[in-house]
């Protein structure tokens, strides 16, 4: 077994909604190893993002409550005084943003944005940053280096740029390197290079790799390990072999049902029912999908939904997966009409 | 006869620059383009940003202005006419904006917002009017109470489908849908495109689907056409792009869809980086000696692709 780099441990996240508190991550549990990519899985609203920044302390605490440990060392972040933190985050926890149009700075040249966590974290000389930054830009694939140093973001493309932001990342060697939805904002012919860059640069480091995405494409492509998220929580978590092969949580499944890829011709996608409950409405007792499955019986659910090894390695929350079926694979048959009635 | 004939639409913008701000260039973003759309049939637009696909849908419904080249909407050129005759026939093409967020009045209801072309269009009492509104709204499937709501207390898919019958409260011929998914979630996007062929069907629409996006392109389009800088590059059925496409540009994008099986992906890194190696070798044999994209050639009954 690989070493664990990051360790979360029933995290809990609540922000401050009209004087009370509503848990976004909700008892989340989670080991990231070296040289590992765990990918982070889920629609909007499902607590992937407030996860990552729960991680790297982007919450304003004045109306964010956060709870249980994240372990990185022997340290625990979330207690950490915030002057040991900052000599950690953008050093040994970094991250890569979605949209590179917006996470550059416009007024500094891109050597000097890759070169500032190195005058916060290291101790280089100037010429010692210059070659430096100059080797990353090279690592993450733009040729013309010397010229890109002296340049400003807007002179970039969207994938130069995302290529920028991801150099920015790397710059001081980090151990877990945090990625949120790194190529939404970008074409897909560029999603396809960054995708092939992060693959490359992952095998020539030990960085161990988070990549919160809602395109479960991405996911197939460059995932080591799934964790499927809905409603805050953790529904399933498997290697993404087995993800793909056999999704067990009626979640999982409907999503993987739901892509057009999927399908071939002019078939019918499949479509969850309801919506997402809002932080406010959501039901925290029993099964947090059961309202969107309403044809599996009540029984079918447990009444307080737990993690379980369904094959070795792969976890699945509740038992409602075990007789969980898709209704329009049963139309016409007697099963189907017996529960509808 | 096609319901929609585009006939070499060029769309230029002027580069100002120097003394007196003389034109001195055009940025062309669209040049020269001819696709037919059959009613009935979804065609749909695909490339990259800055291709010109959007430039392309909103020139046909009038929202910028053609440089020169025809639309031949049911036989009548849009492009020549006069402001007031065009709103004649701009009734029967309408339009689903990309984001459902945006291209909604935050200060109307329901009732308003869909009300509003009917009130463009249409002499309806009040009476009537609600009545009609109340179809469409049951028609895309929100409750009855709803249309006194405003847009903020929907959800993105919910919205869309307000814009959804907002574009189909004239009975249109033609919706011109810039892509209506790519800012929803992977389920609410199988919800919409569901809706979409439902009422394809129901009202007998043609959709001009434009997106990036070539899952959803493949499950949505009976004919495709792929547009890179302004100019086609290969135009087919949706089977003939996806199982034989002939363009490098084509099975460039084709191999950037993300593969779905984790054990295969290797081969679609090593696939890709082929593809990528010999269209960068092979860049300028693409384009003819003033740095244009050929014409399409016809090389079957309905596949056709850029070439010398």
């Amino acid at each position: 077994m690989k070493n664990p780099v990051l360790e979360i441990n029933d995290l809990r996240a609540s922000f401050n909604i009209k004087g009370n508190y509503y848990a976004a991550v909700d008892g989340v549990s989670l080991t990231v190893h070296e040289n590992e990519v765990v990918a982070i899985v889920g629609e909007s609203g499902c607590g992937k993002s407030a996860l990552a920044n729960s991680i790297m302390g982007l919450h304003n605490l004045k109306n964010t409550k956060l709870e249980g440990e994240i372990n990185f060392g022997n340290q625990n972040l979330l207690e950490l005084p915030l002057a040991k933190f900052n000599k950690i985050r953008g050093k040994d926890i970094a991250m890569i943003f979605q949209d590179p149009m917006t996470a550059l700075n416009p007024l500094a040249t891109i050597g000097r944005q890759i070169e500032e966590p190195m005058d916060y974290h290291l101790k280089l000389s100037a010429s010692e940053k210059k070659n430096r930054t100059l080797e990353l830009l090279r690592r993450v694939g733009i040729k013309n280096e010397q010229r890109v140093y002296e340049q400003y973001p807007h002179e970039l493309s969207g994938g130069m740029r995302q290529r920028v932001v991801i150099a920015i990342a790397l710059s001081c060697d980090p151990v877990v390197l945090l990625a949120d939805e790194p190529t939404t904002a970008l074409d897909v012919t560029i999603q396809a290079q960054i995708m092939d860059l992060m693959k490359e640069l992952q095998n020539q480091t030990k960085t161990g790799i988070i990549l919160i995405t809602h395109d479960l494409g991405v996911v197939a492509e460059m995932a080591d390990r799934v964790v499927v998220m809905y409603a805050g929580e953790i529904v399933e978590m498997a290697d993404v072999k087995d993800l793909f092969e056999n999704p067990l949580h009626p979640y999982t499944r409907s999503l993987l049902n739901s892509i057009p890829a999927n399908f071939e011709g002019k078939e019918k996608l499949h479509v969850i029912d309801g919506i997402v409950p809002s932080l406010q409405n959501l039901d925290r007792t029993g099964c947090r999908f059961a309202p969107r499955i309403a044809w599996i019986p009540e029984e079918d659910h447990e009444e307080r939904p737990e993690m379980h090894e369904a094959e070795p390695n792969h976890f699945v929350r509740c038992s409602c997966y075990k007789t969980f079926y898709f209704p329009e694979d049963r139309v016409g048959e007697n099963e189907y009409v017996a529960t509808e009635s | 006869m096609s319901l929609l004939k585009v006939n070499d639409l060029k769309i230029h913008y002027p580069i100002r620059g120097g003394f007196f701000r003389r034109v001195v260039d055009h940025v062309k973003a669209v040049d020269g383009i001819s696709f037919e759309l059959q009613p009935g049939e979804t065609y749909g637009l695909v490339g990259e940003s800055g291709c010109g696909k959007t430039t392309s849908g909103r020139a046909i419904i009038g929202l910028n202005n053609v440089t020169s080249g025809e639309l031949l909407f049911e036989g009548k050129d849009l492009a020549k006419m006069g402001r007031m005759e065009r709103r004649k026939h701009t009734k029967d093409i309408q339009m689903i904006f990309q984001d459902p967020y945006s291209s909604l009045n935050v200060r109307k209801n329901v009732l308003n917002i869909i009300a509003e072309p009917l009130r463009n269009f249409e002499r309806l009492s009040p009476k009537e009017e609600l009545l009609r509104v109340q179809e469409l709204v049951a028609r895309v499937g929100l409750s009855p109470e709803s249309i006194y709501k405003y847009p903020h207390q929907f959800s993105g898919g919910q919205r869309q489908r307000i814009g959804i019958a907002r574009a189909l409260a004239l009975k249109p011929k033609l919706i011109i849908a810039d892509e209506p998914v790519s800012a929803l979630d992977v389920s609410v996007q199988a919800q919409v495109l569901n809706f979409m062929q439902e009422i394809q069907e129901d009202f007998g629409l043609t959709y001009l689907f434009i997106s990036h996006d070539l899952g959803i392109i493949q499950h949505m389009c009976d004919r495709i056409g792929i547009m890179y800088r302004g100019r086609f590059v290969e135009e087919g059925t949706a089977s003939e792009i996806y199982n034989n496409p002939q363009h490098l540009y084509t099975k460039r994008l084709i191999a950037a869809i993300p593969e779905l099986d984790p054990e295969k992906r290797f081969e679609k890194m090593h696939l890709r980086q082929s593809i990528n190696q010999e269209y960068q070798n092979d860049y300028n044999n693409y384009f003819d000696k003033d740095g244009r994209m050929y014409d399409l050639k016809r090389i079957s009954e309905s596949h056709s692709v850029a070439m010398q």
